[in-house]
């Protein structure tokens, strides 16, 4: 019946994506309801919509949802601004990469959560620590990746473009940049899924607003109803901002899947 | 005057970690003619392709030159259009956006490219698919497309490396019929690199044979068969006699091939 790799009906695709979902939220309401744990410790799933509901009435959380997702937003923007450019320039030119390359691989490295603190020394708690966050966290790894994909741009499409008449600024901007721009939008709807962990973290620590504060504020009254809303109100946006980029990309690089 | 001139070209390529530098093409020379339809025919790894990306400029000679018109080529350019075995249509590019590319590079305005373009794709027959994108496309249509791509750049010569290889053994028929068909009407330079036999006689005005690694000019065969010429052609005696002569040439390269190197 289960033969390797075939494939599944997209209907029951559907029912068993679901299935899961319930049987997950089942054993939770299960442990929580049934009393198999301390209810201190965590909420049953109709507390935390109770919770959820009230969030979002009485506290205004939706303030804090579109400041976080503001943030999320901007530093993203920012990494892809700085890192776009400078991954098609090492891609494309040897010595640019021979030059930059070792630097971005060792800064890849390093952890952004550990430059919270010095970025709070430098910046303060506000926006822009928020913003250089997420830039720390994702540059240089838009950079690398970026560098790779336009470094095994397809040879023969380069030389055809050669004996068509290209110099080699018209090679780079008429060739390597749309041969890989789906490769590109495509590593920036991966990054901007890291974006929010980063801009969690940076609220966790230090911040007044957004939907990390919300959570570490729970922690301290033990309700962890809250928490588990806000942490499903992330991955709910998460998916939702993941669909649209899928569904930008698809609009603009048609080519890329007919 | 030759219209290109092939001066004691030979490439050798630099021993892979510490290893003997190993030759892939003995020093070659070829006269070719202004309109002149040549095939370069020999078996897999002779070095044709070499001596054609040589010609187009992808590649610097290890000795020698080459002169097309006189002039020495150093780099690529567009005076030497190329259409390739692998499908090298730029898959962001409509068909029409493909066939323009050159033009565009060179700058020239839109409304003149558009009847250029019009144009050849007419001359390849592919009238209703300008608007397709290449993977859209059977085999056969992005390898037309690659033709009209390389002509409407109007080059000085055509290299065709090998750009049938690819394709079943009906389509590839029809397509040299288009090329031939195209070359008669239109006279042109042509260099077409090939390891098939059939296909580098009914091509051809002149048949150059390689030996094997390292290649060099075995034989020098003119193709006296009329034009235009038909798919019956490839049935007749003249073509089978000259057949015969150059399986027997190919024959012994692909089997000093086999023997000397490894599986």
């Amino acid at each position: 019946m289960l033969r390797p790799l075939h494939p599944v009906p997209p209907g029951a695709r559907t029912v068993l994506g679901i299935a899961f979902f319930m049987l997950f939220v089942a054993f939770w309401a299960w442990i929580t309801l049934g009393g198999h744990v301390n209810r201190i410790f965590l909420a049953d799933p109709l507390s935390m919509l109770r919770d959820g509901w009230r969030l979002l009435v009485e506290d205004r959380f939706w303030l804090d949802i579109l400041i976080t997702i503001w943030r999320v937003f901007g530093g993203f923007v920012l990494a892809s601004v700085i890192a776009v450019p400078l991954g098609i320039a090492m891609g494309a030119w040897k010595p640019v990469e021979a030059f930059l390359e070792p630097f971005v691989s060792f800064a890849r490295y390093l952890p952004a959560s550990a430059f919270i603190p010095l970025l709070i020394l430098w910046a303060g708690i506000g926006e822009l620590e928020k913003l250089l966050v997420i830039l720390v966290g994702s540059v240089f790894q838009i950079i690398l990746i970026i560098a790779v994909k336009v470094g095994s741009t397809r040879r023969d499409l380069v030389e055809a473009a050669y004996t068509l008449g290209a110099t080699d600024n018209g090679i780079v901007k008429r060739v390597i940049m749309p041969a890989n721009a789906p490769e590109i939008a495509e590593t920036l709807r991966l990054v901007l899924g890291w974006a929010w962990t980063y801009v969690i973290v940076a609220e966790l620590i230090g911040s007044s607003s957004g939907i990390g504060y919300m959570i570490i504020n729970s922690q301290s009254r033990l309700a962890t109803g809250q928490i588990i809303f806000g942490i499903i109100v992330i991955g709910l946006i998460g998916l939702l901002s993941d669909f649209a980029f899928k569904a930008l990309n698809r609009w603009l690089y048609p080519w890329s899947l007919a | 005057m030759s219209k290109l001139l092939i001066e004691g070209v030979s490439r050798t390529f630099a021993g892979v970690r510490g290893g003997k530098p190993v030759q892939a093409l003995q020093p070659v020379d070829l006269a070719v003619a202004a309109n002149d339809f040549i095939t370069i025919l020999g078996p897999s790894g002779c070095g044709k392709s070499t001596l054609l990306r040589i010609v187009a400029g992808l590649e610097a000679p290890s000795t020698g030159r080459v002169l097309l018109d006189g002039k020495a080529v150093t780099r690529p350019g567009p005076d030497r259009g190329m259409v390739f075995q692998s499908y090298t249509l730029f898959p962001w590019l409509t068909v029409a956006e493909n066939i323009a590319f050159g033009l565009r590079e060179r700058g020239m305005p839109e409304r003149e490219r558009n009847e250029i373009v019009a144009s050849y794709v007419d001359l390849v027959g592919l009238k209703g698919f300008e608007n397709h994108w290449p993977k859209q496309l059977s085999g056969g249509m992005q390898q037309r497309t690659a033709i009209a791509r390389a002509l409407a750049n109007d080059p000085a010569i055509l290299l065709l490396d090998e750009p049938f290889g690819a394709l079943d053994n009906q389509t590839r028929g029809l397509m040299q019929e288009l090329l031939l068909g195209i070359w008669e009407r239109r006279k042109k330079t042509v260099l077409f690199v090939t390891h098939d036999i059939e296909e580098a006689i009914f091509m051809a005005s002149r048949v150059i044979v390689m030996t094997a690694r390292p290649g060099r000019i075995k034989s020098d065969v003119p193709v006296d068969l009329p034009h235009p010429r038909h798919y019956t052609l490839k049935t007749s005696p003249e073509f089978s006699t000259l057949k015969a002569r150059l399986t027997e040439d190919i024959r012994i390269e692909a089997m000093r091939t086999a023997q000397t190197q490894p599986a």
